[in-house]
């Protein structure tokens, strides 16, 4: 949470209550940067296309086997770059570009990678005077360097797939001395404001020039009452791509903005800078909690994404050659032939570090997620449990509040598996300790809970109060693990427990021991069934600026400038080994953060932030998930119910509704709203939240199966519709609407008061079936559905086969040795295909021992068979399937089922009107090999 | 699935204590035994469909109503009934059926999971009776408390009524002394005034004979500075040079003007001169003195407070509001007679300091004086005495429109204050008044609300006191306190809580709500199937 009522804050500064002291309810912009008030975005953004000063110096090409160097200078001020090439395994190119002798190294990104790439061979195919022509391994794809600019284009036959510095704003600030040491300094180094600026055009008066260059932020920029010192001066760096042909990107969250990204002209880029937002706004470009530089580029012919390595503060712009046209304009494009192609013109600029760019070439979507899998790993593999509902508020009170919302559920009929503790539960916000009076006998309660089997989670974050009666503050001053200022103290800024210091993650030797926090005999009064949370990570400063750490602080040698981005994601990391570590290796982490960066996804979950009970929030809680599930975090939610202010019931029934299908499933509040819990907005209420909760248990085999596909693959599981239908154009825009896995399409209800919605049912082949009512519809058409307050549109698509539990326990555990019904969608071809994947639903040993069973369920020439797709695999379920539902089935004579040699006649009803076939009780375990045969 | 078992032999106590065998399929109450009729055909108990007895807990939904599967979880909606032994019985969802967690004390429900549990029906039993019996003794002593309270509450109300009505009586009387005062202050304040009135005009008389004379000598006076030449005229010259004369203001004294003055004459003798003074003397400055300071007028508000001050003091602030009519009446009365009050009042009249003070009252007068204040003294003190009397009053009757509860069990509550200290705060409730919030290491009280009504459940709605209207919270609503009364013996606060932001919620005790025992000795599970 962000938020603190003044009456709690008496421990903060003026500086921090003003922070908070907007009554209206909406961000305080003022607080946060634009890129005209953040000086290296202002001066990179006044660079102009089609006047790059960098040229190749093709004879210091060098090419081992797998890497291609290459020097450039920049024309303006004879600084020489070092430019690095390689061709990765997967269809992956990456292009470094640093200084070729830096002043003292930069910044490169460490821990986001799972390995060094593996790297595939590269070859010159021809070279003058003026490139070099590279072969990009067997796809007829070639890598042309250009000498004069200095240019890179990927080409497949005849076609540019992407262009780097194609409009020349490549810009590399390399380290200098400042003037005050200049006099001691190599005078021959020559220096400039902005490399690659339009000084040569002004070239003449460079040396005059300078003082006044000088001004502009390079040295020293004020932001507010905060003072950045900047004691490396200017230090970023910029690099555009040319997409010909894409008319479509995707992702780069974390943005509270619409799937299909904008163009940013006349507007803010889209900026990356983990931040603490209170009450953000939606539909801008503004950063939130989280940064992922990886963006996705989409057209009928292929997917491809460019990840943009670097962990500082970084803006990206988007331009479109078509983006002012109406869609009359284009057919008019069309008719009159126009041979304009379209094109969409993106450019990262970064304050420090290097240039660290892969460009995964796709072709398909499912081939861009793999790619970047394997560049920074997949969604870690959730426990089950974590799958199932959370129920949050800031705060559960003591002990005693929780025993009774835990019994509400219970007298309510309502399944959960988490409930959760903010803040308050800890003794004055000193994390890993509890409240002596509020939560005297943790234990105790986490007995209760696991009686229930049920979990709890307790928020640790990663700001430590200075109180020199506290261990964990004593212990990291002692090792001296926390971040410094400028001036080497240690860093200490305002959260929630009044002063504290910020421990340094980016140390692994700090991580080690932070994870060892969470033994249990160091982490008193936690048990198995404790879980963690971390907010606050970006990390969120009260008085800092832009509520964040000042960037002049330090991480060993690197200023926090340098790492800010990643900050959040080595909490997490830590956190979760911490988790890992307690359990000896064996249990599965559930660890949720705020901030994140490339590569969070392998540590557990996402939330949105700090969202509020508005129906916008609602709605944009769909496409800031989807975005995050296109660059690998597929373990995303918004808080159900919105965390500020109150929601209506209808708000409220249609949140859970849609949360209810979202990856994440939890529902919070902030300590200044009303009681929530599902049964406190009368019975009618109480039971259609009921029912939609329970829907969502009924699918857990579905999630977690599509968990264990996005771990082992990178596929994300809550997704565009474009992913699974990507030539389909009508789908490219639409994010009111998504699937889960391929095979449930989910149209929740956003708008107050709605009686119908439309939906997209993608695909001219497809048909789908409601999964309420069994009525089939035919695909790529727009289906207007009449609702009511109990309704939520999920449709099954034709061809699959969906696992569900259909006996909803009070919680996921409960359900473990329960029975499984498959739902058989049938094609308009009278075929289905599924799968079905068990394990214990909480260790490492599907992954350690091969503890699993991964069954191939495939319907086809009328017999449902279960076939091994893991024969080695050794898992005993006493799970079983109970029935089987097939629709858009015709009515069979007779029904058998084929198992062990042995064939058993199989009771079945049949039901004319809908189509579906009921086959009752057939029996079989459900790790068995079997057939059903339809005659 | 592997080790259904279709039917169970059900073994528990009978009233008698002999032990009987009832069969029935799993989960099935006695009460609906006769609709599972073994070997015949099961009609679910919506009378949907009919299946064979066989499908009845096998595992399978079959009925939409859930009713062939009493015993298992295999419909979403189906309830389970365990017997409990020793115990109480129950229906739990039967989803609850083989979850791993012991719901049903005979452990019945958990007949193949694994879960170990272990019957603790006797135990529960045991703990249930005592703790009922205990209830039992302390709504056995609460509701003789309860009596006592009812029987307090009665004579208090009867005395209380009866003091209003004797109170009532003794105001009337009051009420006709005061009209009785009244006259006789009247009466001598007819005298007072006539006498004071006549003391003025000699002195307003006396005033204006000096004021002449004053005003012949200034004339002379300024004839003579005027006449600048001594010649023993003032002509129109000589008056012009005086410009604060200019009857239009405009800055110049023309001589038109000047002639307009003097009634058109060129010039004035001494005696001719006098109208024009007439004409001239408010703007005349003489020559030789400073110009006089204009005096500073005393704004002729505020003189009346002291008195509003005094009239609303003997009323206790919460009840202003009620009572407006007859407070503005007794106002009234007050400004009148402050208005009438000895001249100590300091009129905004000019006076000049050559005036002298008015000389004091001849002994006459002064007699008349002293005489009307006694008798507004008299008037005033009977006056104080009958307000008293109606607070006294309408106290009284504000206590008794209260709502104490069917037979006024509450009364003894009112004007209490219960407190409970926590670890961080003291909370305080005054039923009927308000409940509010201090904390224990310094800063100030919080209000929590106000007594709002009565609110518990239709059957009864004097289990539940809602206060409301406390202190706003930041972003949020006022703070409100519901409190929760059951039976007690002693009237105690025994917890406080804030389920939600700025709303408390508080247990209370006392006997007030001890519901009257059964008469028949308390035998707490009669088994709903014997």
């Amino acid at each position: 949470m962000a938020v603190i009522s003044i009456e709690r804050m008496g421990l903060l500064s003026v500086v921090c209550v003003s922070l908070f002291f907007s009554s209206t309810f909406a961000v305080d912009r003022g607080n946060f940067k634009t890129c005209d008030q953040s000086a290296f975005c202002k001066r990179q953004r006044a660079l102009k296309p089609g006047q790059s000063p960098y040229r190749a110096l093709l004879e210091t090409l060098e090419l081992s086997d797998s890497r291609l160097t290459l020097q450039l200078i920049n024309d303006n001020n004879k600084v020489h770059l070092l430019l690095e090439l390689y061709r990765l395994q997967g269809n992956m190119t990456r292009v470094k570009i640093n200084e070729l002798k830096p002043l003292k190294p930069r910044f490169e990104v460490p821990d986001v990678l799972i390995a060094e790439p593996p790297t595939e061979p590269l070859s010159v195919l021809s070279k003058d005077d003026n490139g070099v022509v590279l072969s990009l391994g067997a796809e007829n794809q070639r890598l042309i360097v250009s000498a004069r600019p200095f240019r890179l284009d990927i080409m497949e036959g005849p076609e540019v797939l992407l262009s780097l510095n194609s409009r020349g704003l490549l810009a590399f600030e390399h380290l200098r001395l400042h003037k005050d040491t200049q006099a001691q300094a190599d005078g021959a180094e020559v220096k400039e404001s902005v490399d690659g600026d339009q000084q040569q055009d002004e070239g003449k008066k460079d040396e005059d020039g300078e003082s006044e260059k000088e001004e502009d932020g390079l040295w020293e920029e004020t932001f507010k009452s905060h003072t950045d010192t900047k004691p490396n001066g200017p230090t970023s760096i910029s690099l555009d791509f040319s997409l010909p042909g894409v008319e479509h990107v995707y992702g780069i969250p974390e943005h509270a903005d619409d799937l299909k990204l904008k163009t940013t002209d006349g507007g803010d880029p889209y900026r990356l800078y983990n931040l603490d937002v209170f009450q953000y706004e939606l539909y801008n470009p503004m950063a939130l909690y989280g940064s992922i530089p990886v963006m996705l580029a989409h057209n009928t012919q292929r997917t491809m994404g460019i990840f943009w390595l670097n962990a500082a503060e970084t803006w990206v712009d988007i331009s479109s050659n078509t983006a002012g046209k109406t869609v009359f304009g284009k057919m008019l494009d069309f008719v009159q032939g126009s041979s304009e192609k379209p094109q969409t013109d993106v450019r990262w600029i970064s304050e420090s570090g290097i240039i660290d760019v892969f460009i995964m070439l796709g072709p398909k979507p499912s081939k861009v997620f793999s790619q970047y899998a394997s560049l920074t790993g997949t969604q870690s593999f959730p426990p089950l449990a974590s799958l199932g509902y959370h129920q949050c508020r800031w705060n559960y009170n003591d002990q005693e509040d929780v025993k009774s919302v835990d019994q509400g559920f219970d007298q309510h009929d309502i399944p959960y598996d988490f409930i959760w503790l903010d803040i308050e539960h800890a003794d004055g916000k000193r994390y890993f300790t509890w409240d002596p009076h509020k939560f005297p006998q943790p234990k105790e309660m986490l007995q209760g809970l696991m009686d229930k089997r049920r979990k709890m989670v307790s928020i640790v974050d990663p700001h430590i109060r200075v109180d020199s009666g506290y261990k964990i503050h004593n212990e990291i001053t002692s090792k001296d693990f926390y971040v410094k200022n400028k001036d080497g103290k240690n860093y200490e800024g305002w959260c929630w427990p009044g002063n504290s210091g910020y421990p340094d993650f980016t140390k692994p030797e700090m991580r080690a021991w932070w994870a060892s926090m969470f033994a249990y005999d160091q982490y008193e009064g936690s048990m198995e069934n404790l879980f963690t949370w971390n907010d606050m990570n970006e990390p969120s400063v009260f008085n800092g600026p832009e509520v964040t750490m000042h960037k002049d602080a330090l991480h060993g040698k690197w200023e926090h400038r340098d790492i800010h981005n990643i900050y959040g994601l080595y909490v997490q990391m830590a956190t979760a080994e911490g988790q890992i570590q307690r359990s000896g290796g064996v249990e599965r982490p559930f660890v949720l953060t705020r901030a994140f960066f490339a590569g969070s996804q392998r540590y557990g979950a996402v939330w949105t932030g700090d969202n509020a009970a508005e129906w916008d929030h609602l709605k944009i809680s769909i496409p800031m998930c989807l975005s995050l599930g296109l660059v690998g975090v597929s373990f995303c939610g918004a808080d159900v119910g919105g965390f500020f202010k109150n929601p209506s019931t209808e708000l409220l029934v249609r949140w859970y509704q849609t949360g209810a299908y979202q990856p994440f499933f939890r529902a919070h509040a902030h300590l200044d709203t009303t009681r929530r819990e599902p049964w406190l907005f009368g019975p009618e209420n109480t039971a259609l939240i009921r029912e939609v909760i329970r829907q969502r248990y009924a699918l857990l085999p579905y999630w977690y199966q599509l968990f264990y596909q996005a771990h082992k693959t990178g596929m994300p599981v809550m997704r565009p519709l474009w992913v699974d239908y990507p030539k389909d154009t009508a789908t490219f825009t639409i994010d009111d609407e998504f699937l889960i896995g391929s095979d449930l399409l989910v149209h929740p209800v956003t708008e107050e008061g709605s009686r119908g919605v439309t939906a997209y049912l993608p695909g001219a082949e497809e048909v789908w079936y409601d999964v309420h009512t069994f009525q089939k519809h035919n695909g790529a058409q727009n289906l207007y559905i009449p609702v009511t307050l109990s309704s939520i549109p999920v449709f099954q698509r034709g061809g699959s086969i969906i696992p569900r539990k259909d006996r909803v326990r009070r919680s996921s555990t409960c359900m473990e040795n329960d029975p499984y019904t498959l739902y058989v969608a049938l094609s308009p071809k009278k075929f289905a295909e599924g799968e079905l994947y068990i394990d214990d639903g909480h260790s490492f040993n599907y992954d350690t021992k091969k503890e699993f069973i991964h069954r191939s369920l495939t319907f086809a020439n009328n017999a449902l068979t279960s076939s091994n797709l893991c024969p080695d695999c050794n898992f005993l379920t006493s799970s079983w399937i109970e029935k089987v539902l097939i629709l858009g089935a015709s009515k069979p004579s007779k029904v058998l089922l084929k198992m062990d040699g042995k064939e058993t006649p199989v009771d079945f009803e049949f039901d004319t009107s809908m189509s579906v076939l009921t086959l009752r009780k057939p029996g079989m375990n459900a790790g068995a090999d079997w057939t059903l045969l339809l005659q | 699935m592997t080790c259904l078992h279709l039917l169970l032999t059900l073994v528990f106590a009978v009233s008698l204590g002999t032990p009987v065998e009832i069969q029935r399929p799993r989960g099935v109450p006695l009460t609906k035994k006769q609709f599972y009729e073994e070997g015949k055909p099961f009609t679910c108990l919506d009378g949907s469909r009919t299946i064979p007895f066989d499908r009845v807990n096998d595992d399978y939904c079959d009925c939409k109503d859930g009713s062939d599967e009493p015993g298992t979880a295999a419909c979403p909606n189906g309830s389970f009934h365990c017997t409990n032994a020793g115990y109480r019985p129950m229906f739990i969802p039967s989803s609850r059926i083989n979850d791993g967690i012991c719901d049903c004390c005979d452990t019945t429900d958990e007949y193949n999971s694994g879960a170990k549990c272990e019957n603790t029906c006797k135990e529960l039993g045991r703990k249930e009776r005592e703790v009922l019996q205990k209830m039992a003794e302390i709504t056995k002593e609460g509701f003789l408390l309860k009596q006592q309270l009812i029987e307090e509450a009665k004579k208090g109300r009867e005395e209380k009524q009866g003091k209003v009505t004797d109170m009532q009586e003794n105001k009337k009387q009051l009420e006709e002394k005061v009209e009785a005062l009244r006259t006789v202050k009247e009466a001598a304040e007819q005298p007072e005034k006539e006498a004071k009135e006549r003391h003025l005009k000699a002195w307003e008389e006396q005033k204006a004979a000096i004021r002449l004379e004053k005003d012949k000598a200034k004339m002379a006076e300024a004839f003579l500075e005027l006449d600048d030449n001594s010649d023993g005229f003032v002509s129109v010259s000589e008056l012009q040079s005086h410009a604060e004369l200019d009857p239009d203001a405009d800055g110049t004294l023309t001589e038109t003007e000047v002639q307009g003055l003097m009634g058109g004459a060129a010039q004035v003798d001494t005696s001719t001169f006098e109208s024009v003074w007439t004409n001239i003397k408010d703007k005349y400055h003489s020559e030789s003195q400073p110009e006089e300071p204009a005096p500073v007028e005393t704004p002729p508000d505020e003189v009346k407070e002291p008195a509003v001050d005094n009239d609303s003091e003997p009323y206790p602030e919460d009840d202003i509001s009620e009572e407006d009519d007859e407070d503005e009446d007794d106002k009234d009365d007050y400004h009148e007679d402050d208005d009438k009050a000895p001249p100590t009042v300091k009129t905004p009249e000019k006076s000049h300091e050559d005036e002298e003070a008015m000389p004091p009252y001849d002994p006459d007068t002064q007699a008349l004086i002293e005489a009307a204040q006694k008798a507004r003294d008299d008037f005033e003190d009977s006056e104080k005495a009958l307000r008293v009397m109606d607070d006294q009053i309408r106290n009284i009757e504000k206590e008794l429109s209260f709502d104490f509860g069917p037979d006024a069990e509450f009364t003894y509550m009112y004007s209490q204050c219960y407190e409970l200290s926590t670890s961080e705060y003291i909370y305080r409730l005054c039923p009927f008044n308000r409940v509010s919030q201090k904390p224990k290491y310094g800063g100030s009280e919080t209000n929590l609300g106000i007594w709002g009504s009565w609110s518990g459940p239709e059957n009864n709605k004097y289990l539940v006191m809602k206060y409301e209207h406390g202190t706003g919270c930041w972003q949020g609503p006022n703070r409100s306190t519901t409190v929760k009364l059951t039976c007690g013996k002693e009237t105690v606060v025994t917890s406080t809580s804030e389920p939600s932001r700025c709303e408390y919620l508080m247990e209370f005790t006392t006997p007030a709500v001890c519901q009257e025992p059964a008469n028949t000795e308390p035998s707490p599970h009669g088994h709903e199937e014997l």
